[in-house]
């Protein structure tokens, strides 16, 4: 075959590799169709690089080349897989936004890369040139750090409090005012090297003054809306090196991951633009304006709660993210079970925004062999709770607050689950601590619920040693 | 018109065609689907290992050869781990109460435990 033809199929699988990553997205929409859409995406990504090794065969590529290639893919594959084998499923949303870091990290790379060809050739670089690598090395960068920010604080690394330092947003500010002055003067078609790097720094540094001031649990949505940046790198990266496959993933991964980013923002009631302003709860001010729910508590014994739960007809777990955080996936299995067994009918209530992501406790549950069709969505199960006799609440906090039913709280017309409906509720819990959105629970100030201070691990164990005994 | 700005527009038009194909793909995801959605949108951008490999085959000086092996490392740590972690997600989504387990409480260890050989 002549190089033409080769080229020419080159170019075709590419194609059908961009054809799989549509497919497998429109896959991946459904869950009974999730995981084939996954591997037709990753059949997809396999055949481009394929393709691309074959086309550098082609144009003669050095040794050198060759290792560089081979040594990458080696390094980068051997770490890609032993994290992705290792990770706990609760570390689940850190990994990806280390994935995306690196993303990012080599889109931005890329331009990078190429700027520093381009400014020791040319002495002037048009514009159709110069914008796209601007941008990728700025969007590319920001992803970057942003990312590797966003891991640490879910990985408790650094703090997930929203951290506000005097000033802060006026070097965010200043930050994103050099870059801009930069991109413009390289623009004017200007080439300077020092400029490049000093955007590239700004950017950097960016990337995590913008994050650090957000909360751990807004970190879902920033790492959707990062990962929607790095799509839109790639696809500048590939306007650098004149690569369709590049811009048509980059250009759907941008979009789509943008559209996924609004619908989890809608999930929790928040909008994207509040969510990157930052500094939700935690803050002063929040916590004073609500007020006047007092009221007395009232602990329950883990023998009583026992009790309460194994001669109830209909249970409603509502599991959240202290339950993720103390991995107790497979005591809560374990203690419907037990209730399942002497005949009582368990149920799983999982807010859209349980657990440290959306639809991150299904994967919790899921893990843990919780069958499917018990999980309930919160449509679905909110008007079972009337009929529920005790509703079980661990590490759940803001989404079960009936507050959110009046106006004027933090957390007022945010979804919530009925669980004060319930004939009586328990409330697995370490202390009366506030949620995220840093108000009291009403919930646990109802004469209905008992509380069982207890970390989410410990105190389903001891209710399921208790319920054995009855 | 100039063969450069040919080349552009061609560009231009694939990218804003896929822009819009991307709104489309995601439309009412349940939210259960959010974070395996996010995960395997975050593993299509690992396309950017095309982008490495084609820098890497052209670098000569010793800047671009090592700029180039970084970029192939992150972009092949995104590809492999974005996928192989989508998966993991998804496949848990597919087991069926039925089906599950004594053959897999041996073969899937629980997390809580130090991870077996066969977690590796």
């Amino acid at each position: 075959m002549d190089q033409g033809t080769i080229e020419a199929l080159v170019r075709l699988a590419w194609l059908a590799g961009a054809v799989g990553f549509v497919i497998g997205l429109i896959r991946m929409n459904s869950p009974a169709t999730a995981r084939n859409g996954n591997l037709l995406s990753a059949g997809g990504m396999a055949l481009a690089i394929a393709a691309t090794a074959i086309f550098v065969a082609q144009h003669g590529a050095s040794t050198t080349a060759w290792l560089i290639i081979a040594v990458g893919i080696a390094i980068g594959g051997g770490l890609g897989l032993y994290a992705a084998r290792t990770v706990k499923m609760t570390a689940m949303p850190q990994l990806v936004s280390l994935f995306n870091a690196v993303g990012g990290g080599a889109a931005a790379l890329i331009a990078i890369d190429d700027y520093i060809r381009l400014a020791g050739e040319a002495s002037a670089i048009p514009l159709r040139v110069s914008v796209p690598t601007v941008l990728d090395i700025v969007i590319g960068s920001i992803t970057f750090t942003g990312s590797l920010i966003a891991s640490s604080k879910l990985q408790g690394l650094i703090s997930g409090k929203p951290i506000v330092v005097p000033g802060g947003r006026l070097v965010t500010i200043a930050l994103a005012a050099i870059a801009a002055a930069g991109s413009v003067y390289l623009f004017l078609g200007n080439v300077s090297l020092p400029v490049m790097f000093v955007i590239l720094a700004a950017a950097l540094v960016f990337g995590v003054t913008m994050v650090l001031p957000i909360g751990g649990a807004d970190m879902p949505v920033v790492i959707s809306l990062l990962n929607s940046f790095t799509g839109t790198a790639v696809a500048m990266a590939g306007f650098v090196i004149d690569n369709p496959v590049l811009i048509i993933a980059g250009a759907l991964v941008g979009a789509s991951g943008a559209i996924l980013t609004n619908l989890m923002a809608d999930a929790m009631n928040r909008s994207v633009l509040n969510i990157i302003a930052g500094g939700f709860g935690g803050g002063e001010g929040t916590v004073a304006a609500v007020g006047g729910a007092g009221g007395s508590v009232r602990e329950v014994s883990a023998d009583d709660a026992a009790i309460q739960l194994a001669y109830a007809q209909h249970v409603i777990v509502v599991p959240g993210y202290g339950l993720a955080v103390a991995q107790a996936q497979h005591q809560v299995r374990e203690l419907a079970e037990l209730l399942e067994s002497r005949g009582v009918d368990v149920k799983y209530a999982i807010h859209p925004v349980a657990g440290r992501m959306p639809g991150h406790m299904n994967v919790l549950l899921a893990e843990a062999n919780v069958p499917y069709p018990q999980l309930k969505e919160m449509e679905e199960i909110n008007p079972e709770f009337e009929r529920a006799d005790v509703a079980l609440v661990v590490g759940a906090n803001d989404v079960t607050n009936p507050a959110a039913r009046r106006p004027g709280t933090p957390v007022s017309g945010m979804p919530i689950l009925d669980v004060d409906h319930a004939k009586s509720i328990v409330v697995i819990k370490r202390s009366m601590g506030r949620g995220y959105a840093g108000i009291d629970n009403e919930l646990y100030t109802d004469p209905k619920t008992g509380m069982l201070f207890a970390d989410a691990k410990e105190g389903l164990a001891s209710l399921i040693s208790a319920v054995k005994a009855v | 018109m100039s063969a450069e700005l040919a080349d552009l527009l061609s560009a231009l038009t694939i990218f804003v065609l896929a822009i819009l194909c991307g709104f489309a793909v995601i439309s009412k995801v349940p939210a259960t689907l959010h974070t395996p959605l996010m995960s395997g949108a975050n593993s299509i951008h690992g396309i950017v290992l095309v982008g490495s490999m084609l820098i890497a085959a052209t670098a000569t000086d010793p800047l671009s050869q090592v700029v180039s092996l970084i970029a192939v490392a992150f972009a092949t740590m995104n590809v492999v781990g974005g996928y192989v972690v989508t998966d993991r997600m998804l496949q848990m989504f597919r087991r069926k109460p039925a089906a599950r387990r004594p053959a897999e409480a041996a073969a899937d260890p629980a997390p809580d435990q130090p991870a077996g050989p066969s977690g590796a």
